[in-house]
């Protein structure tokens, strides 16, 4: 360590204003503090001063996706071991799995990066950190069999588009990994749903359908047709909860994405607030449709289902609760969380153009977390005008 | 004003570069933003509708000039309203008659030419001060930086969302056997929005005087 903050001391005249790779002083600067936690301090306004900066922040969103990333990685083998009809040992479909999916990380951070880190020299700033973040999160959410290039693109789109042109990470409108997964989506739609993208060469004579496109065939389905669906994949929850299901790279597992959600509690990074409101809102609207139970999608599957099928459990722990395009407020975090948990519901449910509507949810909550801070904002200070008025 | 002045003076070509560039109507006035969405999908009905909105802007800035004098103020919009109207009135029966498929393509937006915010901005800025002969160019120049802009949100959005350029096929099949797949996003309407949006950051970062201070 130490030998390495010496090799980096001798070199940092270098980067300075008059020495020769002045241009790159933002890309050594990135690197520097990303290695070592800086040690100037904030000179103007009031701050509140914490224990770790952005990077580590976001470090340690990265370190609660990994049990997600390392699942994802078996279950894209164990999937594909499944469709062909053969049995493989642990170590086979693991490593298979990372075969597959280790290109579409690559992908993601060397477009991301190279973008971030070329409008910092462009602009003159400072590296922005969230990309950390963001490439890791697209390609958990993106399909295993995703064409390279259509990675690139997507990630391109949401950095440019989705965080550059408000003025990089903090300004952001929307989560930018969701507008990836979003731009893909509506881009290249034969790609992101359907039956044949989610588990990697698949056999053709095996069904690829995630349990959501089941279900989504369910709202016309004849009692009969109803039938045999619920007792398929639908009716295998504890694989569902497991994630032994086909889907996006990182989203099946419930139970590593709670490991994750725990890793974020504890660290005081993720807001549980937000989690917690989204899995009451989805549970809620499950529960209402089931009170209806106007066709078999809303009657057969019970609301709890709703929570671990899909990204649902993904959004809201990782997607939802992006510190940037959530609401800030304590009040505004129930709201915005409830929200997105309950419309997530109702587009699975009442549009079978959208099964997973979890990203259309989020995205749809991100453009309207101002508005619900603004609104908390102004609801105290009216109560409390009233407070002062009663006294005096 | 003086009679004397050339036809093509250096003021007078400035009414027909600078709704090109640095006034251009949908870019710096932000004028005209729906039509430049809904038909760029295809580069053949946006420069159908190019055409058509020179066409209906040139003539009503001249009938608007020429009457000037005589159309009370108070009245002005309806009049406005009537002349327009007529125009665009002729201008879909001539598509109907001539190109009946782009026609149909374009449906209701010919129609609405009349609402196209650019021609009640212009007739209400420019044609009710000025003589004929500059409100027929400031109608053809800011036509023509409005069909500028479609034209060129039109071109990426056909050549990135469908492979073609005015219906003609441009990226080989093998391209396509490659890998490579059409952008169904470019197809719709919020890509119209984005690329407007890119071309406004572009112009912007190159002129630097189009920014607002806030």
């Amino acid at each position: 360590m130490k030998a390495l903050r010496k090799f980096l001391d001798k070199k940092k005249p270098l980067f300075e204003k008059g020495g020769k790779f002045a241009k790159l002083q933002s890309t050594f600067d990135a690197f520097d503090t990303f290695l070592f936690v800086p040690d100037h301090t904030s000179k103007t306004g009031t701050h509140i001063k914490d224990a770790i900066d952005l990077k580590r922040t976001m470090s340690v969103v990265v370190m609660a996706l990994i049990p997600s990333l390392l699942f994802g990685m078996y279950n894209i083998g164990y999937q594909h071991f499944l469709s062909v009809g053969e049995t493989a040992p642990l170590m086979d479909m693991f490593v298979y799995g990372l075969i597959k999916v280790l290109p579409i990380v690559v992908v993601s951070y060397v477009v991301g990066l190279g973008i971030e880190f070329a409008f910092a020299q462009m602009r003159g700033h400072a590296v922005n950190e969230g990309f950390l973040v963001s490439g890791m999160l697209i390609p958990l959410v993106m399909p295993v069999e995703a064409p390279l290039w259509m990675v690139a693109v997507s990630t391109a789109f949401a950095v440019v588009i989705g965080k550059e042109v408000f003025g990089g990470t903090g300004m952001n409108i929307w989560n930018p990994a969701l507008i990836a997964r979003a731009f893909f989506f509506f881009a290249y739609p034969s790609k992101m749903s359907g039956d044949s993208v989610w588990i990697a060469e698949k056999a053709d004579t095996f069904s690829g359908a995630t349990p959501l496109a089941d279900a989504a065939a369910l709202v016309d389905a004849t009692p009969a047709q109803a039938e045999s669906l619920m007792s398929g994949a639908l009716s295998q929850t504890w694989d569902m909860f497991i994630g032994l299901i086909p889907g996006s790279i990182g989203e099946t597992s419930t139970l590593a994405i709670l490991i994750g959600a725990v890793i974020l509690i504890a660290t005081g990074i993720g807001s549980w607030r937000i989690m917690l409101s989204v899995f009451v809102g989805g549970y809620a609207m499950g529960a209402i449709f089931n009170l209806i139970g106007a066709n078999p999608y809303m009657e057969l599957i019970p609301a709890w289902q709703h929570l671990i099928m899909g990204g649902f459990a993904f959004g809201a722990v990782f997607m939802a609760t992006d510190p940037v395009s959530a609401t800030q407020t304590t009040r505004g975090k129930y709201i915005y969380g409830f929200l997105i948990g309950f419309l997530a519901v109702l587009i699975r449910v009442m549009n079978a153009g959208f099964p997973e509507a979890m990203m259309l949810a989020i995205l749809f909550m991100n453009t309207f977390a101002p508005l619900i801070d603004h609104y908390v904002v102004q609801g105290n200070v009216k109560r409390r005008l009233k407070r002062v008025k009663v006294k005096a | 004003m003086s009679d004397k002045e050339p036809l093509f003076s250096a003021k007078n070509r400035k009414l027909l570069t600078n709704p090109l560039g640095s006034d251009n109507p949908i870019t710096v006035q932000v004028l005209g933003i729906c039509s430049a969405l809904a038909v760029t999908a295809k580069l053949e009905p946006a420069i159908v509708l190019s055409i058509s909105v020179m066409a209906v802007l040139a003539l009503a800035n001249v009938i608007v000039s020429l009457l000037r004098n005589t159309i009370p103020s108070r009245i002005r919009i309806i009049v406005q309203l009537v002349v327009v109207a007529a125009l665009v009135i002729l201008v879909d029966q001539i598509l109907k008659a001539f190109a009946y498929d782009v026609s149909k393509q374009l449906s209701v937006f010919v129609g609405l030419i009349i609402t196209n915010c650019i021609i009640m901005g212009r007739l209400e800025a420019f044609a009710l001060g000025n003589r004929p002969w500059p409100a027929f160019l400031d109608g053809i120049g800011n036509a023509a930086g409005y069909g500028l802009i479609l034209v060129i949100v039109a071109f990426f959005r056909e050549l990135l969302g469908s492979g073609t350029l005015y219906g003609y096929k441009v990226i080989p099949d093998a391209v396509y056997a490659m890998g490579y797949d059409n952008n169904g996003l470019m197809i719709l309407p919020p890509m119209a929005l984005v690329v407007v949006g890119i071309i406004i950051w572009v112009q912007r970062s190159k002129d630097k005087s189009l920014i607002e201070s806030n």
